[in-house]
């Protein structure tokens, strides 16, 4: 009996016999069903067709032939004996897939044996020894070069606008006393009290009697002059960064930074272990195509948490950031703002509350303000202001906080003391801003180095025309026009400094930190001296 | 619980000050501010030497050098930064700690967190003490160096790692390290022990790794003269490559100085970040540091130092011997002039700090992150300027509050010893 195609075929060269007939109905029934084994030794067979010659009239050379194929067919119909009536999947299993099988175990055993690798023999103490002994570690420090033995000015008097070095009296633009605070009565005198009451440290940190009730009038006053709720003093005006921004931005986070950032920031990111994208310095164009690329590229960007860190007034480069632009940006693509005020805290706006007051922004906007205070206020530490909520979780997580003494009391009560001041003395940010006007003035056209900080901003940069392709050598040569113009003119200028692990590329120069207190002949006496110099050096 | 944390005061850290009472409005987060003030003993600041508030020498030149020089220079050391009393103030530390020279930073932590940057990167190797203090952690990994940690005062351990590091490190990737330094503390603040350093710096001149030693707590406080423990142990202060420390403990000012060979002195000021780009140290506090150590070395003209030395170490050692009889648990340290008691969850502590301030007598209590978990402790800090009517009448209210609170975990010594206290002995 033959039945073709998939159907289950329990062919054997039998005789249909009225005894075996109803035998083999029943099985062929139960074929359908169940894989059984053959009932037939000789197997059964799972071609479609069968055509056994069994013509005499077949031709003798045809008959080795059939012999060949019938003892093939045998062979074969002895192998698939076991698997005769199995389909698996639709699929119906024949010999040489038992073989495949087999074949791919083998394969599978031997890939997932580990490769002879020779026993690894553990070190023995002698050898340990030998090594300790041939390792020669490196200097802890690389040999000193000449350039490392340049000493800076010795002050022998306060650092204002008027200072002594060496007996001489020298106009001094190297300092950050914006507002001629420096030497104030007031300050001094709030000082003096503070000292004869607390003496000069803290010893402690906040949390452990380091608070004194000067630090937390302080903050007060500052969040009253900002006109924000909440504010945190820090005892080092670097440290202010480098623990603020690892307290909120942790690993994972995107973080899209100015390149120009100064040193403290740059720690501050690097400790954060946050994705760190930089754009071009105060470039806004930049600023947004790389907000855009952060929003569109990456689709999980929309679930982490995103900031934008930027200096109000660059350190680096006296530039000023136009904060509505960037609050327009942090706005339409979600992103916080971290800021620095360091430089424009008491000097910009119309009552030196900032570059929110500068540019007309509520100071809402900006989610964390910081600033160090040893620039305008002419004192020492740093704060960082914004929400309640932001501040108060600042107290247990920021680690320059809760590790540290606290700010010593007499500077928090001198900080106090030169915000009253600003606030009483209006006419300190005009005669600022009236000096840095006249020093531009002045500077326009000079040779070989040109401005490169904003017009309003109270750091004044002159950088280099041409750079002469190592940084190296370019510091040394502003190195030398400072020292000469010290020298020669009597005057402090700051030449840009640079450790190697600083990261921002921006190009070096000559600054002039200008203040409420320098008068009109200190301002061209800069101005001509740095002409001649750099017209003597540069060209 | 917030309010043992952050208590404000009202005058200056002495061994007695006002502390601001705060009323709590209902279990808001706002604590406000009362006009009450509690005068309580201080056994919480760091104020070891007692130079802490007004000092007879100290202040007077502090208020000169303020009038002379104002708060603050506003301008990094290297630009206009450097006052003349800057450079007398790093002489004067080098001399201190007898090593060549000296530089000096603002802020403690910020000098750990900056110099250690600079001294190595990339391809070398930082192994620390596994309770060193958060600044060392920070700038350990900033960095950018391997860290390895070693079990807390285990000079065998350090052995240990070290043959492991530089033979592994050898034959795995060929490339041997480039230099390792070994970071230990003087005295730790959490637990007040004092560091093995001899059998540590031993090990290390034979494996050819540096030393960085940070006294933060032992400078000033320990030793004969005060040099710290370098001076206490014995150990040459020249086999310590880099010594470093603070100035807002014993010397009560603020800041940090790192001393060292003249070579590398002059390469911290050429490339550390902190002394080209941040604020130089205010001038008055820098004043202070000057005269401290003045008092301290008895240059002043007066044996004021000496006095404050020897009554630190009386003060320590009987207020240490009463606790244990007591029945106080205790880490307690030989010669050392903080105390902590009672490892244990923090709850009872504070409780305890609660009541003990209701007697006038404040204490720190310090739980996680600083310390593990289930060890929170009260901690102690004993001043020079504490007298010993001061140190009774402590001892009597921890006492009680003690009881209070059952964190007296071993039984009391029996009452025939106690009347062997009031022999002090002089260690």
């Amino acid at each position: 009996m033959m039945i073709e195609n998939n159907l289950l075929i329990d062919f054997s060269i039998i005789k249909i016999t009225e005894k075996n007939s109803k035998a083999n109905l029943l099985h062929l029934h139960s074929c359908g069903q169940t894989i059984s084994p053959a009932p037939n030794p000789l197997g059964s067979v799972r071609t479609l067709s069968l055509h056994f010659a069994r013509s005499t009239e077949q031709k003798m050379d045809t008959n080795l032939v059939e012999m060949f194929r019938a003892g093939l067919n045998w062979v074969t119909m002895a192998l698939d004996a076991p698997s005769a009536r199995v389909v698996l999947f639709g699929v119906r299993i024949q010999w040489h897939i038992f073989v495949e099988v087999l074949l791919g175990f083998v394969i599978v055993i031997l890939l997932s044996q580990k490769s002879y690798k020779p026993p690894k023999r553990p070190l023995t103490e002698q050898e340990i020894d030998e090594l300790c002994d041939e390792w020669v570690p490196e200097p802890l420090i690389p040999p000193i070069t000449e350039d490392m033995m340049h000493e800076p000015p010795v002050l022998e008097s306060a650092a204002g606008p008027h200072t002594t070095v060496n007996g001489k009296d020298v106009v001094n633009f190297a300092s950050a006393n914006y507002l001629g605070l420096i030497g104030h009565e007031k300050l001094l005198e709030s000082c003096t009290s503070a000292l004869e009451k607390y003496g000069v440290g803290s010893c402690g940190p906040r949390g452990f009697y380091g608070t004194i009730d000067v630090h937390l009038d302080c903050e007060t006053r500052i969040s009253k002059f900002l006109s924000t709720p909440d504010t945190i003093l820090y005892s080092y005006g670097l440290s202010t960064m480098f623990s603020t921004i690892p307290c909120f931005c942790k690993k994972g986070d995107i973080i899209v930074a100015d390149e120009g950032v100064h040193w403290g920031i740059q720690n501050g990111l690097q400790l954060s272990r946050s994705t760190i994208v930089y754009f071009k310095h105060n470039d806004m164009d930049s600023l947004r195509s790389t907000l855009e690329k952060i929003m569109t590229k990456n689709k999980r960007s929309k679930n982490l948490r995103r900031y934008i860190v930027a200096e109000a007034v660059y350190q680096n480069s006296g530039q000023i950031a136009p904060l509505d632009e960037i609050v327009k940006l942090k706005e339409k693509y979600k992103f916080r703002v971290i800021l620095d005020e360091s430089n424009s805290f008491g000097v910009l706006g119309r009552s030196g509350r900032g570059l929110a007051e500068h540019h007309g922004v509520p100071i809402e906007k900006i989610d964390v303000v910081t600033a160090a205070m040893g620039h305008a206020l002419a004192t020492e530490g740093g704060f960082c202001t914004g929400n309640a909520r932001i501040i108060d979780y600042q107290r247990l997580s920021s680690s320059g906080y809760v590790f540290s003494a606290s700010l010593p009391p007499y500077l928090a009560s001198a900080a106090i003391t030169a915000i009253d001041v600003i606030d009483q003395n209006p006419e300190l940010l005009v005669k600022m801003k009236h000096n840095i006007a006249l020093l531009w003035k002045g500077l326009k056209d000079i040779k070989g180095m040109s401005l490169a900080s904003d017009p309003e901003s109270p750091i004044v940069f002159l950088k280099l025309e041409k750079s002469s392709g190592s940084t190296k050598e370019d510091l040394l040569l502003l190195e030398k026009m400072a020292d000469r113009a010290l020298k020669e003119d009597s005057l402090l200028v700051v030449s840009s400094k640079k450790s190697f692990l600083d990261k921002c590329r921006l190009p070096v120069g000559i600054k002039l930190l200008v203040s409420a207190g320098h008068s009109e002949s200190d301002l061209v006496k800069v101005s001509e001296s740095l002409k001649r110099l750099a017209s003597e050096l540069l060209l | 619980m917030k309010d043992c944390f952050a208590r404000p005061i009202a005058s200056a850290p002495d061994a007695w000050f006002d502390m601001v009472e705060r009323d709590w409005n209902d279990g808001e987060k706002v604590r406000d501010r009362t006009t009450k003030r509690r005068r309580c003993l201080n056994l919480g600041s760091y104020n070891y030497l007692g130079f802490g508030s007004f000092d007879e020498y100290c202040t007077p030149r502090v208020i000169e050098s303020l009038k002379k020089f104002s708060a603050s220079t506003c301008s990094s050391r290297v630009d206009a930064g450097t006052t003349s009393v800057h450079v007398e103030l790093e002489e004067c530390v080098a001399k201190y700690v007898r090593k060549h020279s000296a530089i000096v930073f603002g802020m403690g932590y910020a000098t750990n967190s900056f110099i250690i940057p600079v001294l190595i990167g990339k391809g070398g190797l930082i192994i620390s003490d596994s309770l060193n203090h958060s600044s060392i952690i920070n700038g350990a990994r900033g960095s950018g160096a391997n860290i390895r940690i070693f079990q807390h005062n285990t000079p065998s351990h350090l052995e240990r790692i070290l043959r492991e590091e530089i033979a592994e490190r050898q034959t795995k990737t060929h490339k041997p390290w480039k230099k390792i330094i070994v970071i230990v503390e003087g005295i730790y603040s959490m637990e007040g022990e004092i560091c093995k350093l001899p059998e540590i710096v031993s090990i290390c001149k034979k494996y050819k790794a540096y030393v960085y030693l940070d006294e933060a707590h032992s400078i000033g406080a320990i030793g004969n003269t005060g040099r710290g423990v370098c001076e206490l142990l014995g150990v040459n202060t020249a086999d310590v490559d880099i010594m470093m420390g603070t100035f807002s403990k014993s010397f009560a000012s603020c800041g940090g100085y790192i001393a060292g060979s003249k070579e590398l002195i002059q390469y911290l000021k050429h490339h550390c970040p902190a002394h080209l780009y941040a604020t130089s140290i205010s001038t008055p506090s820098a004043q202070q540091i000057i005269s401290a150590i003045r008092v301290i070395l008895g240059e002043d003209g007066s044996n004021r130092g000496a006095q404050k030395l020897a009554r630190i170490r009386e003060n320590s050692n009987y207020f240490r011997s009463e606790l244990r009889n007591m029945g106080f648990k205790g880490m307690l340290a030989r010669k050392c002039k903080f105390l902590y008691q009672n490892e244990s969850h923090l709850l009872p502590h504070k409780r305890a700090n609660s009541k003990r301030n209701m007697k006038q007598v404040a204490i720190a209590v310090v739980g996680f992150p600083a310390t593990p978990l289930m060890l929170g402790r009260a901690r102690i800090c004993i001043s020079a300027s504490h007298s010993k009517q001061d140190l009774i009448k402590a001892l009597e209210v921890i006492s009680k509050v003690g009881d209070l609170t059952g964190i007296k975990y071993f039984p009391a010594a029996p009452k025939k010893q106690e009347a062997e206290k009031d022999t002090i002995k002089l260690v």
